[in-house]
């Protein structure tokens, strides 16, 4: 709880009332990929161990990914993967004191969403061209 | 503490609508209401102006409303021309000055808060204890240990250049109440109007404490908070970057130890 309530006065509405902007919500959405990542290492450790299991559980495990809810959660995973990835990327030119004009954090931020919508797909075009 | 709700005694409630005077050129204006003498909840009042009357600013349709509807109406303000930093509130869901923000730029109803997240005291005026002592915390002032010369102290003109976009600072608290990681850590975090502060007095050529300066904000909270969100950048009403202050700060903190 913040400084301000120790007294029986009110808070000020701020989420509330504070106007949306893509910037902020990135920052939200790169902490969440990040967290969305931890929860996706357990499945390739998964994929890993069963792996090293037997011939009879890897088909199982393998088939799991292979269904399409499978492959859903899997394109998702790569999709947090490159928006997380880009992400980092962002607050790195940040962190070495550029980009701060606002033009420029608006086009970061933008390239970040576009750019990680396209990586995924390029990824996925790939994959299932490797296969084929 | 992230908490995202506003507390019970906080929740807004629908508030009084005003007369509709008689004329053509009409704008709405809902603005945040709470008097601390009659125990209720905050609401947001109504008001109706004739823009035809009104002077172009929030800050004028805000003095015409309490000159001319309801006395009753609270808020700070001073030289109305953005020099001062006292009308800062928040503003179609933006922070900003009052006496800078064109009723104009805005589409629909005006709606008016106090800043984000803070006590408010009555009405549009926020409790701004806590960020002044805040500011005071980083001394800011210049701090020197060689002996005071005859004349000034001398600053060339390249540095001299270095505390432009920071010294135009007025400390209105647009930033700081705007910024999410003040919402939820404002107690310990310095936030970034405080932090550009800070920053102006770091690479002031003539002040010769930047060390202990830089050891006051080695600190998980009050500098490392900031997780460049940039909500302080979009809302300073003077076009300042506390983002990039707080960036550099950070830039200093890595090279002092390399």
């Amino acid at each position: 709880m913040s400084q301000n309530r120790i007294s029986s006065r009110p808070l000020s509405p701020h989420l509330q009332v504070y106007h949306p902007m893509l910037s902020t919500a990135m920052s939200i959405f790169h902490r969440i990929t990040g967290i969305a990542l931890s929860a996706g290492m357990v499945l390739l450790v998964w994929w890993f161990s069963a792996a090293s299991t037997s011939d009879d559980y890897f088909i199982f495990v393998n088939g799991l990914f292979a269904h399409w809810l499978g492959r859903l959660v899997l394109f998702g995973f790569t999709w947090a993967l490159m928006h997380h990835l880009l992400g980092g990327l962002r607050h790195f030119i940040w962190d070495t004191g550029r980009g701060f004009d606002l033009n420029k954090v608006e086009w970061l931020v933008r390239a970040n969403v576009i750019g990680s919508i396209l990586l995924t797909v390029l990824i996925w075009i790939i994959g299932y061209g490797v296969r084929a | 503490m992230v908490e995202f709700a506003l507390p019970q005694n906080s929740k807004l409630t629908p508030g009084k609508i005003w007369p509709i005077p008689m004329a053509k050129n009409l704008r709405e204006f809902k603005i945040y209401r709470w008097n601390p003498d009659d125990g209720q909840n905050p609401h947001v009042d109504t008001y109706t102006l004739d823009m035809d009357t009104c002077g172009p600013m929030v800050l004028d349709a805000l003095v015409k409303i309490k000159n001319e509807q309801d006395p009753t109406l609270t808020f700070r303000r001073s030289c109305r021309e953005g020099i001062c930093g006292s009308c800062a509130m928040n503003i179609d869901g933006t922070n900003t000055l009052a006496c800078l923000k064109s009723c104009d730029d805005v589409k629909g109803a005006v709606k008016i808060y106090p800043l984000p997240h803070m006590a408010v005291v009555k009405d549009l005026v926020p409790d701004m204890t806590h960020f002044y002592a805040q500011h005071r915390s980083i001394e800011p002032w210049l701090k020197t240990t060689t002996p005071t010369p005859q004349a000034e102290w001398k600053q060339s003109e390249s540095e001299r250049a270095l505390l432009d976009g920071l010294y135009e600072c007025i400390l209105c608290a647009c930033c700081s109440t705007s910024c999410p990681s003040y919402w939820w850590n404002g107690d310990r975090y310095l936030g970034p109007a405080v932090l550009l502060q800070a920053y102006r007095w770091l690479i002031d050529s003539r002040d010769e404490a930047t060390g202990d300066r830089l050891d006051n904000l080695e600190d998980p909270f009050r500098l490392y908070r900031c997780h460049t969100i940039m909500n302080c950048a979009k809302a300073c009403p003077k076009g300042l970057s506390p983002a990039k202050a707080i960036a550099e700060i950070k830039k200093m903190m890595v090279e002092r130890r390399v």
